[in-house]
Formats: structure tokens, C-alpha cells, sequence
């Protein structure tokens, strides 16, 4: 095992157990932070990939912007509005089973299938993979309108948030 | 290569030869090297940030037409010396009800989110932690890292003054991060790279000339970015005492003064290196990397004085003038400067480099001769709004 | 090194524990006798009513929405800026276009009211 694979197990055990830790806490406010312990593995996974930029990504819009915006939502609830009810049903070893059973399906499936083993191909030394990024986002036999679609998708999202918060009649 | 040329590869090549010898793996040895040279830097860091405490409190008290820390060492030099050891001895106290493990970890986290800026930092050509293809974005998300410390402060403290000093502060950092993230797009354009170092290396024309307006509005949103005056309302000590760190004490608040005030300095490193030319000086730098870094230091702590002359001489605005200011002035005019930034460059792309210049610096002084225009005019429209109603009511008392 | 972010995690622990050693001096050295009134949460001396817990105005979650959509935006246009200097006239006019779209958007919050601290 090379000193790589090790610190990646390690960021797996950080993502798995954070995330864990999300859905069993009963503070709110401690579930906002483990899911961004959760969501700083995954940053960190990416940085091991050699993506630096979807590394740093991750890290400016999922911890910088989505779970402030968590926070604030958990912020303007009041405490009396917290979940006491008991965090497991009656079904909740069927839920465990069906889980269990997936899991190993998917592990059974990738681990047959020939592209699950193989390495990826070295990055040729020189290449700016950002730039190459933002050639692919413009250039119209590659993602232009995926590209404009998403700036009309984001415009959608502000326009539907701001119509529900300032329609009250 | 020697010393003088390459101070830092001289020094890891000397190291990893020492390392090896003792029958050390190449891989280990790099790894010990980068911890050592990481050290190195963290201490020097906060070194100067000692240094910084004492600058700060000698300037701020010449501001005010007062003297300063002067009893300790000459002109009082080693005050902050004596700052750290009351810091120590402080007891250190724990309020009822705070979430101690959050409550502990939010000054830590508040002051790393500020040391790993200085992983980038260029200081010379050759000076410099590590070259990141993503460098600006990481500062922003170095920025995101501060802002949760925040958060974690202000919630982990009980405290009714501190929650709300956090929410305000965040509100305030996740406002002006957009037009501090479009400003960053300017540099990035003109130097086709998000490197810190490519950006310096670029600079044959400081930035400053060819988007002067882009500067202006990197450093305002870089004040607001540290919560220092006129963009203090996370502290306003007349409104909610002290905000965020309002429950801390003795090494605790220590963490957190010290992160803004390095805070501050290493915005001024990064105005300088994305606008001012870095370690740049008019062919000065060439007399090597020593020289270079000391340029670079130099810069940095003038532009950590600017941001202390706005801070001692600009009172503290409104939350609502706050955000106005932001959305309605600041945000769309970094963006229409972007769009007409990089319509210009596109357009003078054939022309030399003069013209270039000459041509985006032209297209600055239209946007900000607008700017100012339309600004006139919307003073001017409410100011007669404001006039109008009075009027009537005037005439209604003479009768 | 082959991997620039394994610096920068090295860069995290040895930044996370400059400060916690500090933090640790001070546990060594600094007296530590807690008493209930030195303990109690400070509000300019007087007795502290309530939750700390305070309903907090519904503003702050629409500036946070409206920050993320221009966060996202802003993450996007990196790649375009970084590539600016190879691309032909017509792609720099996709990403102002892009971002004319989006501007469109902080015009309709503005219109609403969305951008008024009330």
C-alpha cells in the first residue's frame, strides 16, 4: 500500500464517519458542521485526484456558500422546533438489510467490471487543465449551451427564490 | 545555483542530502523537508505578527495625535512581548452553556484559515510555499474556512451578542465576496492564469494601470473581507460590545486578534501581488531573490498601512448602508468593469502592448466617469424627493 | 513533489497546531478558578433573559441565497477567464453573455426589494 492509498482510506473514514455523525446528532448546528467535515473529505479526495480545481471548488461553494446558507436556515428555526421523536422505527433492520444488500451488489458488480481496476492516464506534464476547462466551457462544438444553460438555470433559481420570499398576497 | 540565487532549493537540496545520507527514503526526506520549510514560514509569520501588534498600536496612536506603547524597549518595541505574557497568564474562562469542544476549536481554525494564505504567498521569485494553477480561488476558499470559524464562535459561545455578531459579520463577508471574486476575475484575465506567481510574472505593466478601477474595488472589498472600519459592525463595541469573540479571553482572543491583524497584512501582500506588481519594482527585483522578497514585504506592509489609515479615519457605516452598498454600487459595477475589461482586451488583442494598456486604462476612466455620473444623478433625484414634500407642509404652518 | 496539495496538507496541521500549542501554554500557566457569577454569560451586567437562541430576521437567508447563485456564477467564469487570451471574439461573447443573463437576475431582486434591509 503506497503512503497515497493510505491518507485516502483515512479521508474515506472522515467522509463516512461525518457523515454518519450527520444523520444521528440531534443539534442541528452539529449536523451543519459534520456535513461539512463530511464535505472538506470530499475536497480533500479531490486534491489527492490531482483536481485542484474542483478541490478548491468544492471547498469555496459547498462549505463557503451552501452550508452557510444550511446554517442560516437552521438559525431561523427556533429550538422548540427540534426533532425529539426517537430516531429508529420498527422497519429500521429491513432499511440496515436492504442497504447491506445494495452495497454489496454495486461492490460485487464494479469490482467484474475492467474499468473499476484501471489507472488513469498520466496528465502529460504542461497542461493547464483550467484552461483547458474554460476552452471546452465556450467553444460550440464542445459545452456552450450546457454552459449558457446553466447561467439561465442560476437565474431561474434567484428569480424562484426571491418570488417566494417577497410574495405574500 | 547558490545561495544567493535560489535560497530555498539550495537550502532543501543541501537538507535532502543530509537526510539521504543517513539512509533516509527520498520520499520521507521530501516530506520532513516540506515540514521543515512549512515551519519555517509559520514562525516567520508569526513573528511578524508580533512585530504587527506593535506597529498597529504605534500608527493608530499616531493617527489619534497620541504616542504609543513607549515604555518597553526603545519606542516600546517589545510591548507586545509583554502583551503575550498577560495574554498567558489570563485566566481562561469557559461560559455556561458554550459548546466546549466548537468553542475551542473556532479561534484555532480562525487563525489557520489565515496561515494558509501563506502557502501561496509569493515573496520572490523562487520564495514561495508552493505554486497553485488555482491560486486565487484558494484564497477565497481560505476565506470560507474564516468565515465558519466565525460562525462556530459566534454559535459555540451562549451568548446573545456573539450570535448576532456572527450573523452579521458573515452576512457582511458572504456579501462582498462577490465583488472581491470579480475583481480576482480581472487579474486572472489579463495575466491568463489563476497562479499567484504567473499573475507577478505577467505584470511588465502593473495591473494598477490596467484596471485601476479593479483595484479600488479588490481593496474596499478586501476592508470588508477583514472586518476592519469602516466594515466593523461584527465588533461594534457601542452596539453588541464585541461581537463574535465577546465570551473569549486571555490566549483564546489572543488567536483571534492575531489572525486579523496578519489577516490584514497578507491582504495587503495579495493587493500588491495582483495589482501592484509583487516582488516587482522597476528591474530592482533582478538583483535577486533576498532583494525581491524584501520589495515584497515592503509593499505589503504599505498597503497593511492603507488599510490602517481607512480604518482610523473612516467611521463605521450602517448594516443596511452595508449591504445597499454592496448590492446596489458595488456588485454591478464589478461586473459591467469585467464585461467591459475583457470586451477591450479582446478587441485590442492584436495591438501592442502600450495600446493595450492605454486602451483598458481609457475604458477604466469611462466606466468610473459614468459611475460618478450616475451617481450625481441619483443624488440629485433624491435630494428633490426628499425636497418636495416639505414644501407643502411649510405653507400649511405659515397659515 | 508531485502533488502540490499534499503541501498544502501539511500546510493544515502544521497551521492547526501553531495555535493549538498556544492554546496549550496558556492551559499550563493560566489560573483556572471558575466560579458560577465569572462563568455566567456576559451582557453588560445584566441578568440574561431567555434563550441566547434568537429568532433572527428571515433578510439573512435571502442575501445567502442570493450570494450563492452569484458564487456559483463567479466559479464558472474562471475557467473562461483563465482561457481568455486563446479564445476567439465570439466565446469572450458567451461569457459576457453569461454574465448579462445573470445581472438580469440581481436587476429582478433589486426591483422586488430584495436587496432592502428592512
Amino acid at each position: 500500500m503506497t503512503f497515497l492509498q493510505i491518507i485516502f482510506l483515512l479521508f474515506a473514514a472522515v467522509i463516512l464517519g461525518s457523515a454518519l455523525m450527520v444523520v444521528t446528532t440531534r443539534n442541528m448546528i452539529h449536523a451543519a458542521l459534520w456535513l461539512i467535515a463530511a464535505l472538506f473529505g470530499v475536497a480533500a479526495v479531490y486534491a489527492l485526484l490531482n483536481a485542484g480545481f474542483l478541490a478548491v471548488v468544492q471547498v469555496v461553494v459547498y462549505i463557503g456558500a451552501i452550508a452557510i446558507l444550511f446554517i442560516f436556515a437552521v438559525m431561523l428555526t427556533r429550538r422548540e422546533m427540534r426533532d425529539k421523536g426517537p430516531q429508529l422505527n420498527k422497519n429500521w433492520w429491513m432499511a440496515a438489510l436492504i442497504s447491506v444488500v445494495t452495497f454489496g451488489g454495486l461492490f460485487g458488480l464494479l469490482s467484474n467490471w475492467a474499468g473499476f481496476s484501471k489507472t488513469a492516464a498520466e496528465i502529460p506534464a504542461g497542461l493547464d487543465a483550467v484552461e483547458q476547462l474554460g476552452i471546452a466551457l465556450v467553444s460550440p462544438d464542445a459545452y456552450v449551451l450546457p454552459f449558457e444553460v446553466a447561467s439561465i438555470l442560476l437565474l431561474a433559481a434567484l428569480i424562484g427564490a426571491v418570488y417566494v420570499a417577497f410574495n405574500k398576497e | 545555483m547558490t545561495f544567493w540565487t535560489d535560497p530555498i532549493n539550495f537550502v532543501a537540496d543541501w537538507l535532502m542530502g543530509v537526510f539521504t545520507g543517513w539512509g533516509m527514503a527520498e520520499g520521507l526526506a521530501g516530506v520532513l523537508i516540506a515540514l521543515i520549510g512549512i515551519f519555517a514560514l509559520v514562525t516567520f509569520a508569526m513573528l511578524l505578527d508580533i512585530l504587527l501588534v506593535w506597529v498597529e498600536r504605534k500608527v493608530v496612536a499616531r493617527f489619534q495625535d497620541r504616542l504609543g506603547p513607549n515604555r518597553v524597549g526603545p519606542f516600546g518595541i517589545f510591548q507586545p512581548f509583554a502583551d503575550i505574557v498577560k495574554l498567558l497568564i489570563k485566566e481562561d474562562i469557559t461560559p455556561i452553556g458554550a459548546d466546549k469542544i466548537i468553542y475551542n476549536l473556532a479561534p484555532i481554525f480562525s487563525l489557520m484559515s489565515v496561515l494558509l494564505l501563506w502557502a501561496i504567498l509569493p515573496f520572490a521569485p523562487k520564495i514561495f510555499g508552493v505554486d497553485l494553477n488555482v491560486g486565487l480561488l484558494y484564497i477565497v476558499a481560505a476565506g470560507a474556512i474564516g468565515t465558519l470559524s466565525i460562525i462556530m464562535a459566534g454559535w459555540a459561545s451562549n451568548n446573545k451578542y456573539a450570535l448576532m455578531g456572527a450573523f452579521r459579520t458573515v452576512a457582511q463577508m458572504i456579501s462582498y465576496e462577490i465583488p472581491m471574486v470579480v475583481a480576482l476575475l480581472i487579474p486572472t484575465l489579463l495575466a491568463g492564469t489563476m497562479g499567484v506567481n504567473g499573475i507577478v510574472e505577467s505584470q511588465g505593466i502593473w495591473f494598477v494601470v490596467l484596471s485601476p478601477l479593479g483595484a479600488l474595488i479588490f481593496v474596499i472589498s478586501a476592508i470588508a473581507e477583514l472586518g476592519r472600519s469602516p466594515f466593523d459592525l461584527n465588533e461594534a463595541e457601542s452596539e453588541i460590545v464585541a461581537g463574535f469573540h465577546i465570551e473569549y479571553t486571555g490566549m483564546k482572543f489572543g488567536l483571534f486578534y492575531a489572525g486579523e491583524l496578519l489577516h490584514a497584512f497578507t491582504f495587503g501582500g495579495f493587493i500588491s501581488v495582483l495589482f501592484f506588481g509583487g516582488y516587482r519594482f522597476f528591474g530592482l527585483e533582478n538583483f535577486g531573490p533576498i532583494v525581491a522578497a524584501v520589495i515584497f514585504l515592503l509593499k505589503a506592509l504599505f498597503f497593511y498601512w492603507v488599510i490602517m489609515w481607512v480604518k482610523y479615519t473612516v467611521p463605521r457605516v450602517r448594516i443596511d448602508h452595508m449591504l445597499a452598498f454592496n448590492w446596489k454600487f458595488l456588485t454591478p459595477l464589478a461586473f459591467v468593469l469585467l464585461m467591459v475589461t475583457a470586451l477591450v482586451s479582446k478587441l485590442l488583442a492584436g495591438a501592442s502592448a502600450g495600446w493595450h494598456a492605454a486602451g483598458l486604462f481609457l475604458a477604466n476612466v469611462v466606466v468610473g466617469w459614468l459611475t460618478i455620473e450616475i451617481l450625481k444623478a441619483h443624488a440629485r433625484r433624491q435630494r428633490e424627493r426628499e425636497e418636495t414634500p416639505a414644501q407643502p407642509a411649510v405653507q400649511a404652518a405659515q397659515h | 513533489m508531485q502533488n502540490p496539495w499534499i503541501y498544502i496538507g501539511l500546510f493544515i496541521l502544521v497551521g492547526m497546531m501553531i495555535p493549538a500549542m498556544a492554546l496549550m501554554i496558556a492551559r499550563l500557566i493560566a489560573p483556572r478558578k471558575p466560579n458560577p457569577i465569572k462563568q455566567s454569560t456576559y451582557e453588560c451586567g445584566i441578568e440574561t433573559v431567555g434563550d441566547s437562541w434568537v429568532q433572527f430576521k428571515a433578510q439573512y437567508y435571502i442575501f445567502a441565497l442570493v450570494f450563492l447563485v452569484f458564487d456559483v456564477e463567479t466559479v464558472f467564469l474562471f475557467p473562461w477567464a483563465v482561457a481568455f487570451d486563446k479564445l476567439p471574439l465570439f466565446a469572450a461573447l458567451e461569457g459576457i453573455l453569461f454574465i448579462l443573463i445573470l445581472i438580469s437576475g440581481l436587476v429582478y431582486a433589486w426591483r422586488k426589494g430584495a436587496l432592502e434591509w428592512m
